[in-house]
């Protein structure tokens, strides 16, 4: 069975966790592929929710799919789609399953999906959510009643080191900081200053909330723009696209496996931040490949 | 003020395809304001109703009114003598002024020839954006004046989402500010920022208890 990851943030050096994004459909053998690729190999696999605003197999489900086969989960959970009673009944059930980290997220809106005429919902936001965790990891539910049975859950939230403007972001961070969080995995990042400031500014925050920086391979010159263009918070540098076309045609995915890698190798050896959280949607088979590079296997 | 636009041709044609006789009802307030209901705007609809119409060889008759404000029994009372005259009644005021249309003249079917979008101002001519939701719970007083809970596309009270675009725009539309952006910027100029750095608990979403209604406090 894989440790519970509050033990591994207090534990270990380089946390690693990875992503398994959820089908769409109910037949989950793809998922369960994954899950048991890199339980394994990483102290934790978030799932995300809905991600990008698209109807796929709840977070949930597979979270009880990773508790199931011997995993760490991360629970994703995002304000877009559940109100705050939704959301705690949510809590309840995944803690009742042995769930019990929870990334707490705006989420993306509607309109980026597929679904774009749903009502989107957003009663509670990232920092109000973090709160209400907190509010039941206490045994009580948002209205003040007892909970026969509470939950205790291991937070975290996201971050965006990459915004610009960066300062509003920031005081975004502080709050949910203040709020009271574990860990933070940010959003991608592919320049190490930007990483060193986010950091910095955190650490002066707040001393032991651990920091996972967010590797999102890119694959080719045009997956770059596109991203840049339709993914909400991603923001991909020029040299690196430009490193991107040059490579040869046929190693996108080589090219790519080896930029993520040597980021990672750099923020491991110049201590940058606690560890790293690798998100290659629909290509998870190839996390393995990317520890083996960045020497994390 | 309420704002809202024309519905298209089809739709209205298609709501007024039974019936040969109907008056086009503007209104002198909101929508006249935002180039949508008023008596110009009645005046172009009936015109082209007609045109349409006759195109498909099925004439119809329009009579055409524009009351002050819709959403007024008295004022809409003006007008009785030409509702029942026609079939049916094609109004161009916003969704309370059709209902108040409707509520008066019971035995008629009232159509609406508008989507009312959203209570805004004029940002530039002929272009109008959206500035309250009507939540009953007004937070203007800590955001510089900026509301989050309409102009940020998802309503949020404690600052911007991750998905801000760069130079501070929004996630959902490259060509629209960032709500939180222009709040930062606002309270940072007043020195307020301290506003932002606030922890702002959920919003009481039943503030306005669906259908609201609001009593004048007695004098």
């Amino acid at each position: 069975m894989a440790k519970p990851f509050r033990e591994i943030l207090k534990t270990k050096d380089f946390v690693v966790t990875a992503e398994a994004g959820p089908v769409k459909g109910s037949n989950v053998s793809k998922a369960i592929e994954h899950i048991e690729l890199l339980k394994d190999k990483v102290d934790g696999l978030n799932v995300t929710d809905n991600q990008s605003s698209v109807m796929r197999y709840p977070s949930l489900g597979v979270c009880l799919l990773i508790k199931e086969h011997g995993g760490e989960p991360v629970l994703q959970v995002t304000c877009r789609d559940r109100n705050r009673l939704a959301i705690q009944a949510d809590l309840l059930f995944a803690y009742s399953r042995g769930i019990s980290n929870i990334l707490c997220l705006t989420g993306d809106s509607i309109d980026v999906g597929d679904h774009k005429e749903a009502k989107q919902v957003f009663d509670l936001d990232s920092v109000q959510l973090i709160h209400l965790v907190h509010t039941m990891n206490s045994g009580k539910d948002m209205a003040g009643n007892e909970l026969d049975g509470g939950i205790d859950f291991c937070i975290g939230t996201t971050a965006t080191p990459s915004a610009d403007p960066l300062e509003p972001q920031l005081i975004k961070v502080e709050k949910k900081l203040k709020a009271g969080v574990s860990f933070i995995q940010t959003q991608a990042v592919y320049e190490l200053d930007e990483l060193k400031r986010f950091t910095e500014f955190v650490r002066n925050i707040d001393g032991k909330v651990k920091i996972l920086a967010g590797i999102v391979p890119v694959i080719g010159a045009k997956m770059a723009a596109y991203m840049n263009e339709n993914v909400p918070g991603v923001f991909i540098p020029q040299h690196l696209i430009d490193e991107l076309a040059q490579a040869p045609k046929g190693t996108g995915v080589a090219k790519g496996i080896e930029i993520a890698a040597r980021m990672i190798k750099q923020i491991k050896e110049e201590k940058v931040c606690d560890g790293v959280h690798i998100m290659f949607i629909g290509r998870e088979e190839k996390v393995p490949e990317i520890l083996e590079a960045a020497g994390l296997s | 003020m309420i704002i809202a636009e024309r519905k298209p041709m089809e739709e209205i044609m298609r709501m007024l395809a039974p019936y040969k006789k109907v008056l086009v009802a503007g209104c002198g307030t909101c929508v006249t304001v935002c180039w949508v209901g008023g008596e110009k705007e009645v005046a172009i609809l009936a015109s082209e109703l007609k045109l349409a119409r006759s195109a498909e060889g099925n004439e119809i008759v329009t009579l055409e009114a524009t009351v002050e404000r819709q959403c007024e029994r008295e004022m809409v009372a003006e007008i009785k003598d030409k509702v029942a005259e026609v079939e049916a009644v094609l109004s161009l005021a916003c969704g309370s002024g059709v209902q108040t249309m409707a509520e008066m003249f019971e035995d008629k079917p009232v159509f609406p020839a508008v989507n009312t979008t959203f209570i805004g101002m004029p940002e530039k001519e002929g272009l109008w954006v959206e500035m309250c939701g009507a939540c009953g719970d007004c937070f203007l007083d800590r955001t510089g004046g900026i509301c989050p809970v309409v102009r940020c596309a998802k309503g949020l009270l404690n600052g911007p989402c991750g998905g801000t675009r760069k130079g501070g725009k929004c996630e959902i539309d490259p060509e629209k500010d960032c709500a939180w952006v222009l709040i930062y910027r606002r309270l940072e100029k007043q020195g307020r920022l301290d506003l932002m750095r606030n922890y702002y608990p959920p919003k009481n979403y039943r503030a306005v208890k669906r259908p609201g209604k609001v009593q004048a406090a007695k004098a």
